[in-house]
């Protein structure tokens, strides 16, 4: 076994450390070593996206990468999305209204996978929203109330800026 | 917040409703869900906990010879390395158990004993301070297994002198049971009945499916050595179910074992059923003295989770000239794995598929025989719909081969043949009660939002210029709220006709209602918070839903069988009225003898004349404070049982285009019309029909569990084993009638199925319809482009011929 490693980053705002494994998965390091479970694991293989995170602010699958990979990065995860004062981010706001989620298992990725959608695209077609959300999967809304989310989710954001 | 806050936009405008059943109030789970704070079974992280890791077969038939876990044992941080065998002397097999007469008893292990009858089937377990420790050290294990020959066609497994997975059973054969109704003669192929114009006949295969849960499943055992006592966190669907199975396995009074199941991450029937892991898990806490964790990864949830649905049927249909439905026959042929699932046993899917064939339809003479068939695949078990997705597939493609054979519409047919609004309550073929079911109107809608005429017209045209536009119904009627008349699962032992539930007031005038369902994304906690409220006339906010403890909930074997709102429903407004009435009482009297309390404006003598705080502090203020004869506190507990339970009648209508190139499908429109009788929350309706149906478009046209002839497992990864994406999913339009239920408390039916019913049997009709200029008619689930393709190029071959 490899000896352990220090890492350090900022997740939601704080700089955390620890020490790890190197082989150690970054969605296990910030589960079970940070504690932050709002990011689930769905299939360790990069299909479901249940994981996904902002990393450096664009979506990445943590299931994916190594927690040493993340040494120095800057890193958002589903409970880092609401204002500190509790104010829910547009998207859970939407995602709340449109009823877009059901056992909640996917919906940590679905929304950051989402907010990295609108960065890039502020204001996506059906379509684009879609195709933009198809690395995340969800098996129990059929995807309508969460396209519905985005886009009002992706009005409400353009209107207030 | 108020309750007004909750209700989602979309609603109609205005004033708070006077109830809030009906309204389409927003998610009370949703704000933890949405922010990360929810609690599934894997954020259970108890202190000093160990990982346990499955040694998994990779054969899918053979003897274990001999293990050597010695090297294992020695890895630093290894705490243990079990075998089947020494596990079964603390965690006895499971045996799921059946009344039915031709049914066949075997055991489920926790971990594989003398032989393994499934690639992937657990044979050792090392426990570890780590998972990756655990899984490194899986590794370490010497296996020395003899190969005895796999099972895998289930045709040639039920066949005489076939290698057997059970040797106790005598056969693969584990069940077989015919049912005859009316004159007709056993056996298909037979002369056709008298008045018969034309009999369709045909071969429909429903391939295995899975049903990927996204959260896999999950376990995480504390026993404590002090009290005697096992606390389970599950990611289960039934938490009732469990903690007897596990009494049983384990040998402990069920008293001191606790079955907690918060959230979990979807379950559509995978997680109704107890597993070996479960069982592995508890009795390796209590052996090692230290919490264990296992969580599936998705290979293994591929290779070990129930899977469904995998059948083949030879039926046939017999009309007369005028259409009307003579005689239906069906022989169904269920591959049901390796073992039989516990409890709910591997009847449960070929017995329903022949229950529920004759569908919405007067069947006069039926004749069916149900077999299920072991083979070296993973368990089936209950999924979405269990047997009405097959039975409708095999029904309504057998409607749609007589229309065209008749000349008559598809719609029309149908029609002709459902039962007539003045025959309800109406006995099937096969004795299931459909209280009250609206087929012609749900027809009626689903056409003209589908625009059945002009894509009729538009069809006509297409055709000239070779397109293949095809348009597809299915009909179907389910039974849902089962009470104890019919048993969820036939035969089975398990006493599963009623749910209960406390209602208890606080102090302080809240409330706290406790149920045995459970939720698993169905948002029991706002639906039955929604019933609970109105009863006592107080507001959602003052309601908190809890489910999913054994400690505190009231006997119920939990959320399946679409049963959630009928039951859990029901219960609930059994409570809340006996509650409700004893506050009156209290109210009614506080008014007369207690100065400090004052009556409220423009209210009859009610509760709603009296704070409940007021009541709930008289309540328990003890007897001074008290009419005569009442009995302190303000809580109570109903059971309720729906007896025969209630009908579910939807129609699906798709309209969809066959590329005449690629065979690509692609859906135009897909319509639902469903009554699910009084509707709680249209909000959650919308989404349990919704998702269904996505669920049942992946499993027509993507989704199929895939063994080789060696029993290996092909599907083994998200990537071969393909759901769909939001890209993939088409947009469903729903349409609702709500005729509540003339039996089940509150009018409710149950809809947590209805979507994956419909979609496969649609589909295949659309496909089917699509490609009548070629004669195409699919008889095999999933339909996919390639197997299209085949079924064209014969065609092609023969018309050369």
């Amino acid at each position: 076994m490899a000896e352990p490693r220090k890492v350090s980053f900022k997740i939601n705002g704080a700089v955390r450390e620890g020490t790890t494994e190197p082989r150690k998965l970054l969605v296990d390091f910030i589960r079970d070593d940070l504690g932050l479970t709002g990011t689930h694991i769905g299939c360790e293989h990069g299909i479901c996206g249940a994981c996904t995170i902002l990393f450096n602010g664009e979506a990445a699958r943590s299931c994916l990468m190594l927690a040493v990979q993340a040494d120095g990065a800057e890193i958002t995860t589903v409970e880092g999305l609401a204002a500190p004062d509790g104010t829910l981010h547009p998207l859970q706001q939407a995602f709340w209204e449109h009823h877009a989620l059901q056992c909640g298992f996917c919906t940590p990725g679905m929304l950051m996978a989402a907010c990295d959608l609108l960065r890039v695209n502020p204001s996506p077609t059906e379509e684009e929203i879609r195709t933009g959300l198809s690395a995340v999967l969800c098996r129990c809304t059929g995807y309508q109330g969460i396209v519905d989310a985005v886009k009002a989710a992706a009005d409400r954001m353009r209107s207030s800026n | 917040m108020a309750d007004s806050e909750l209700i989602a936009s979309g609603a109609d405008s205005g004033a708070k409703p006077a109830k809030l059943v009906g309204a389409r109030v927003k998610r009370v789970e949703d704000r933890r869900l949405l922010t990360g704070h929810g609690s599934f079974t894997d954020d259970f992280h108890p202190p000093n906990l160990a990982y346990v890791a499955f040694l998994r077969s990779q054969d899918a038939h053979a003897r274990i010879v001999r293990i050597d876990a010695d090297g294992a044992r020695a890895m630093p941080g290894v705490i243990a390395v079990v075998t089947g065998a020494e596990l079964a002397r603390v965690a006895k097999p499971m045996c799921a158990r059946s009344t039915m007469a031709s049914y066949r008893m075997t055991s489920l292990p926790a971990l594989a004993i003398d032989k393994v009858r499934h690639v992937g089937e657990a044979i050792a377990a090392v426990v570890a301070e780590s998972r990756y420790t655990a899984e490194d050290a899986l590794e370490k294990i010497v296996v020395e297994l003899e190969a005895l020959p796999p099972v895998s066609d289930v045709e040639a497994a039920a066949t005489p002198g076939a290698p057997l997975l059970h040797d106790e059973a005598g056969s693969n054969v584990l069940v077989s049971r015919e049912f005859a109704r009316g004159a007709s003669t056993s056996g298909l192929n037979r002369d056709a009945p008298p008045g018969a114009a034309v009999t369709v006949r045909d071969r429909f295969r429903f391939r295995r499916h899975a049903a990927i849960c996204i959260e896999p499943r999950s376990y995480v055992a504390e026993y404590n050595s002090g009290s005697g006592e096992l606390l389970l966190h599950s990611s289960t669907q039934c938490p009732g179910v469990v903690r007897t199975a596990l009494a049983e396995s384990l040998a402990m009074p069920e008293h001191r074992i606790r079955v907690i199941a918060i959230d979990v991450g979807g379950g559509f029937g995978a997680k109704s059923s107890v597993y070996p892991e479960e069982l592995a898990v508890c009795a390796l806490a209590r052996m090692l003295k230290r919490p264990i964790k296992w969580t599936s990864d998705r290979r293994e949830d591929l290779l070990t989770t129930s899977q469904g649905w995998d059948e083949i049927i030879d039926a046939e249909l017999s009309l007369g000239a005028d259409g009307a439905i003579i005689e239906l026959k069906a022989n169904v042929i269920a591959d049901i794995g390796a073992y039989s699932v516990h409890p709910w046993t591997l009847v449960i899917e070929p017995v329903q598929t022949v229950s529920f064939m004759p569908g919405p339809y007067r069947v006069a003479n039926y004749w069916a025989r149900a077999t299920g068939v072991a083979t070296c695949k993973a368990p089936t078990g209950p999924y979405r719909g269990v047997g009405r997705p097959i039975s409708t597939f095999v029904m309504e493609g057998l409607i749609d081969r007589a229309a065209r054979r008749l000349g008559i519409d598809p719609a029309d047919l149908r029609m002709r043949n459902f039962v007539r609004p003045d025959e309800f309550p109406y006995r099937t073929a096969t004795g299931i009660v459909w209280d009250r079911a609206p087929f012609f109107e749900l027809m009626e809608r689903a056409r003209a939002r589908l625009g059945y005429d002009d894509l009729r017209a538009q069809q006509q045209r297409g055709r000239a210029f070779g397109h293949y536009l095809g348009i597809g119904f299915a009909s179907y009627c389910e039974l849902t709220g089962i009470g104890s008349a019919t048993p969820a699962a036939p035969g089975m032992t398990v006493p599963a006709g009623t749910e209960a539930a406390t209602v208890r007031v606080d102090p302080s005038g809240t409330v706290t209602a406790i149920f045995g369902v459970a939720s698993h994304g169905q948002g029991l906690e706002t639906t039955l918070g929604q019933v609970v409220a109105d009863e006592l006339e107080v507001p959602l906010t003052d309601v908190k839903i809890a489910y999913g403890d054994t400690a505190s909930a009231p006997y119920g074997t939990g959320s399946y069988a679409s049963r959630g709102a009928v039951m859990g429903g029901g219960a609930g407004m059994l409570a809340a009225r006996a509650v409700r009435e004893k506050a009156d009482l209290i109210a009614a009297h506080l008014l007369e003898t207690d100065p400090r309390i004052s009556r409220a404006e423009g209210h009859s003598p009610t509760v709603r004349q009296v704070s409940l705080r007021d009541i709930a502090q008289a309540a328990y203020a003890g007897t001074k404070r008290l009419p005569k004869g009442i009995e302190p506190g303000l809580e109570a507990t109903r059971f309720y049982d729906p007896y025969y339970g209630t009908a579910t009648a939807a129609i699906h209508a798709v309209a969809l285009e066959v590329d005449p190139e690629t065979f690509a499908i692609r859906i135009i429109r897909y319509v639902t019309a469903e009554d699910c009788g009084r509707i709680i929350n249209p909000l959650i309706v919308d989404g349990q029909v919704v998702g269904g149906a996505v669920q049942g478009f992946g499993a027509a046209l993507f989704e199929q569990v895939v063994y080789d002839e060696n029993g290996q497992l092909v599907t083994g990864s998200l990537m071969d084993y393909v759901v769909p994406s939001a890209a993939d999913a088409p947009q469903i339009i729903a349409e609702h009638l709500e005729n509540p239920s003339p039996t089940a408390l509150g009018g409710f039916r149950g809809v947590g199925e209805s979507g994956t019913i419909g979609a496969p049997a649609a589909i295949a009709n659309a496909v089917a319809d699509a490609l009548a200029p070629l004669g195409i008619e699919p008889g095999e689930i999933p339909i996919t482009p390639d197997s299209l393709f085949r079924a064209a190029a014969q065609r092609l071959q023969e018309q050369k011929r």
